[in-house]
């Protein structure tokens, strides 16, 4: 297992928990849930600011070591992703865009038709580009073909915890993809994250269920167990499953035979 | 002198981006700024003059999944 890491444009994680900054009560949680759940990639999103009001600044709470994954939320077409990509890089964010378009407001359903259209233009412009989106196997090829580094497909609509509501079309991109495939957004407790590793995905991306449980510290460490416990399990090969009862003690030399 | 800051017209005596983002008391190390759609680094911000109908976009990172 110490060697069993993931690679996403040339970085290499051993941990397979991605985790976001929203929603948190506080900041000063971010690094204390970053230590406890040993994630090494965090998201982060860019907005206008209040100029009336003084406020903190994210990227103080989030340690050197720990990758920033810049999004793109708020972007509802792909000129407007690769807009708001080119100003994360330009921030000093590095080269990892997760690609966020969204045009549905009630359940926040990426687009994902705009979302190939800003791959494509991003990962020619040397972008690490992770794209969110409805999973969906032909669009999924054509993002790798376009040089997306991943594809993040949503286990359920953002914010909403119901778990692999997808499951069976992440399944395909699973088997058909070679590109890392990270679930991303509706997991919404452990158990979710260790069925999705236990599948076979490469990595999740957990937020919400995190920064809102009552302890996101605790919760944090509770989810990299999961995730750990769900990967090692897709390694060591799921045994079978059978309609009628297989005997786990031998069936012969009962004392009254 | 009149900007259109985040969409919204500010007047102001003509000066250099360092200078406005002084004025407005904004701490510079979690800002970035956008000059009509280019984005200007921090170290050019002392050398970059702001004209009449300039668009300025002042942006930071915030939390986000």
């Amino acid at each position: 297992m110490k060697d069993d890491t993931l690679q996403l444009g040339g970085k290499i994680l051993s941990n397979r928990l991605l985790t976001g900054t929203g929603k948190f009560a506080a900041h000063a949680q971010i690094p204390e849930m970053l230590a406890a759940s040993g994630s090494q990639m965090i998201t982060v999103a860019l907005r206008r600011i209040d100029t009336t009001t003084r406020s903190e600044n994210i990227l103080d709470f989030i340690p050197k070591k720990v990758t920033l994954l810049p999004n793109t939320s708020g972007a509802r077409s792909a000129e407007q992703a690769v807009r708001i990509a080119r100003i994360a890089r330009e921030a000093g964010c590095g080269d990892f865009i997760k690609i966020e378009v969204i045009t549905d407001m009630r359940y926040l359903m990426p687009d994902n038709w705009e979302t190939l259209k800003a791959t494509e233009i991003l990962a020619k412009e040397g972008f690490i580009v992770l794209p969110y989106v409805l999973p969906d196997l032909p669009l999924a090829k054509r993002l790798e073909n376009a040089g997306a580094a991943a594809v993040m497909p949503l286990g359920a609509p953002i914010g909403t915890n119901r778990g692999l509501e997808t499951k069976p079309l992440i399944e395909m991109l699973i088997e058909n993809c070679t590109v890392p495939i990270i679930v991303d957004a509706g997991i919404g407790r452990p158990s979710h994250a260790a069925a999705a590793m236990e599948m076979g995905a490469d990595a999740v991306l957990v937020n919400t269920a995190i920064a809102t449980a009552k302890d996101p510290v605790a919760m944090g460490r509770a989810f990299d167990l999961a995730v750990k416990a769900g990967r090692a399990a897709y390694l060591a090969e799921l045994a079978g499953e059978s309609a009628t009862a297989r005997a786990s003690s031998p069936l012969t030399g009962f004392l009254d035979e | 002198m009149e900007l259109i800051v985040n969409g919204v017209v500010e007047t102001g005596a003509p000066c250099t981006i360092a200078e406005w983002v002084a004025q407005k008391g904004l701490a510079p190390g979690a800002l970035v700024v956008e000059l009509n759609q280019q984005i200007i680094k921090q170290e050019q911000w002392p050398m970059v003059q702001l004209k009449e109908g300039d668009h300025l976009e002042l942006l930071s990172f915030v939390g986000g999944g």
